[in-house]
């Protein structure tokens, strides 16, 4: 049945899919987990329906009008955190349900029925194309390209943004460079897991690995690792299971998530059982 | 290295004068009667400055008054509506601020937050090679900060972290430290220590040391600016009530505790 499973062209490509999802999840969503902007990026992900329906209603295709939605609210929100007297989290939520309510006006005035809006809202990772394929994999090489050379800048500039100001480098363009990533990614993997699912891509695997690590480099790798691991096991329980695989992947996903948990709550308490039985053989008489 | 034993029995040195520095002394910030404020209200007006290089200078006031809006002015944080601020681009400033606004959740170690202290020095591209490190861990050894320089920063006190954080201040081997009321969230004993430490940093290194509490700074500071919106140079540790009441900088001299008391004379003119 494994030999099966393999033969499939549609699952090789899911296979890639997920391996470069789990790659470029791994390192924005970590981005995106400790910098707190897990609700940002919901945002921009839902905001980015409205570019769906707008793609249907000219006629091009959906995932540009999306991404063009997306661009906007990430960095628009980045722009608007900027003063502080707004409250971020509501503009988030307007950002977030006009874009829906946006989408859903566009959809119903287009002719005819939109076709797979249910693949948009809850993804296919087996219906990915060789497009999509090229896609993915021209962002990883943005992300990489990002990351790679600014690692330690991105990293203090996340962390105390002041600072790294007081250092003159540019933080508010990196900043932007990121959140514009941030909206990239979110969009190109809708076709993966979808809009409703797409947050978790970038939030379960990266908290699995914080609960190991406080080396921002590792959690990056562990992510990654968690992240691939996740999408593997779902997409065997979506065959095996005949379910869709956004579904399976993210169930996955929360499985390892409390597995670690648990399994890091077993060893601290083995630990500090190991402590005391030491501090009372050591007072022995 | 730098821990005193017991500091209750240091005397200072009363009669201590400073030979003004003449030779050498560089320009490092000049500020050029800037002026600052929140919506129409000015926090600051028509602030002069010079910071010189062999400069330890205390800058006291009330709450409200505008020093840390000075510091950040100088930092580059805010924009002065009026006036100049001249910085040279080869000037390395040291920086502790008075808040920290950072997530103290942020999965980071101690060891990588004072390196953090590099990126003025290495920019954009900023990587970190052993030399680095081991200058981090001597910065860290200084703070007595070595032995937790592995734990995430978000695991310290609030004392430790400003060790930390004081520990990124030093770590470029700046030419002008800026301290924001460093000793707020620490011990007495690395009040103490802490002062010690700066007493020698001084000695290579320009200070400018922000407190409301003027008793904790006029030993080891060798000037004062008194800042209440405007800022009053005084060029001597030997200040009065009499003369800060001039200034309209209402501060209370008499102070309680652990510090090393000063006499303060009647200032002569």
């Amino acid at each position: 049945m494994i030999l099966d499973f393999f033969n499939y062209d549609f699952i090789r490509f899911a296979l890639a899919a997920s391996l470069l999802g789990s790659i470029t999840a791994g390192i924005i969503g970590t981005y995106v987990v400790t910098r707190r902007m897990v609700f940002i990026t919901g945002g921009i992900t839902h905001a980015s329906f409205g570019g769906l329906g707008l793609g249907f209603f000219l006629g091009v295709n959906p995932l540009l009008g999306a991404a063009v939605f997306g661009l906007i609210s990430g960095v628009g929100v980045e722009y608007l955190s900027r003063f502080h007297k707004i409250r971020e989290d509501s503009v988030i939520a307007m950002v977030w349900s006009f874009g829906m309510a946006l989408g859903i006006i566009f959809i119903s005035l287009s002719p005819g029925y939109a076709p797979n809006l249910m693949s948009y809202l809850f993804g296919n990772i087996l219906s990915v194309s060789t497009q999509d394929i090229l896609i993915m994999s021209i962002l990883l090489v943005l992300v990489l390209a990002l990351f790679i050379p600014f690692f330690r800048l991105i990293q203090y500039v996340t962390f105390d943004e002041d600072f790294a100001r007081t250092s003159r480098v540019p933080v508010s363009l990196f900043k932007y460079l990121l959140a514009a990533l941030v909206a990239l990614t979110a969009v190109v993997y809708i076709r993966v897991a979808g809009i409703i699912l797409v947050l978790s891509l970038l939030t379960i695997p990266q908290n699995t690995a914080l609960l190991f690590s406080n080396n921002l480099k590792k959690i990056m790798w562990l992510s990654i690792g968690i992240g691939f691991l996740g999408s593997l096991l779902g997409l065997v329980i979506s065959y095996a299971g005949n379910i869709p695989s956004g579904a399976s992947i993210i169930f996955s996903l929360v499985v390892l998530y409390l597995l670690g948990s648990a399994g890091k709550a077993i060893f601290e308490a083995r630990m500090k059982l190991r402590k005391i039985n030491l501090s009372a053989t050591r007072f022995k008489p | 290295m730098f821990r005193v034993t017991r500091f209750a029995f240091r005397v200072p040195n009363l009669n201590r004068t400073f030979a003004p520095v003449k030779i050498n002394t560089l320009n490092l910030v000049e500020l050029k009667s800037v002026s600052f404020g929140y919506r129409d209200e000015p926090v600051i007006d028509q602030v002069d400055l010079v910071i010189r290089s062999g400069d330890f200078i205390g800058m006291i006031g009330p709450n409200g008054g505008g020093k840390s809006t000075i510091i950040r002015i100088i930092m580059g944080l805010l924009e002065p509506w009026s006036g100049e601020v001249i910085i040279s681009k080869e000037t390395n400033i040291g920086y502790l601020p008075q808040t920290h606004n950072f997530d103290n959740r942020y999965p980071i170690s101690v060891l990588e937050v004072v390196l953090s202290g590099l990126l003025k020095v290495h920019g954009i591209t900023t990587r970190v090679n052993k030399k680095d490190k081991q200058k981090a861990l001597g910065v860290l050894e200084k703070v007595g900060m070595a032995d937790l320089a592995k734990r995430s920063i978000g695991d310290l006190s609030g004392g430790q972290m400003q060790r930390v954080f004081i520990g990124r201040a030093l770590i470029s081997s700046p030419q002008l430290l800026i301290l924001d009321e460093p000793v707020t969230y620490v011990d007495n004993r690395f009040e103490q220590e802490l002062y010690n430490l700066l007493e020698i940093i001084s000695r290579e290194t320009a200070i400018l040391l922000v407190s409301h509490d003027i008793g904790q700074i006029v030993s080891s500071v060798r000037t004062i600016a008194c800042v209440n919106r405007h800022l009053h140079y005084h060029p001597s540790n030997q200040i009065t009530e009499e003369i800060l009441e001039s200034y309209n900088c209402p501060i209370d001299l008499i102070t309680h505790g652990h510090v090393p008391h000063r006499v303060l004379h009647t200032h002569l003119p």
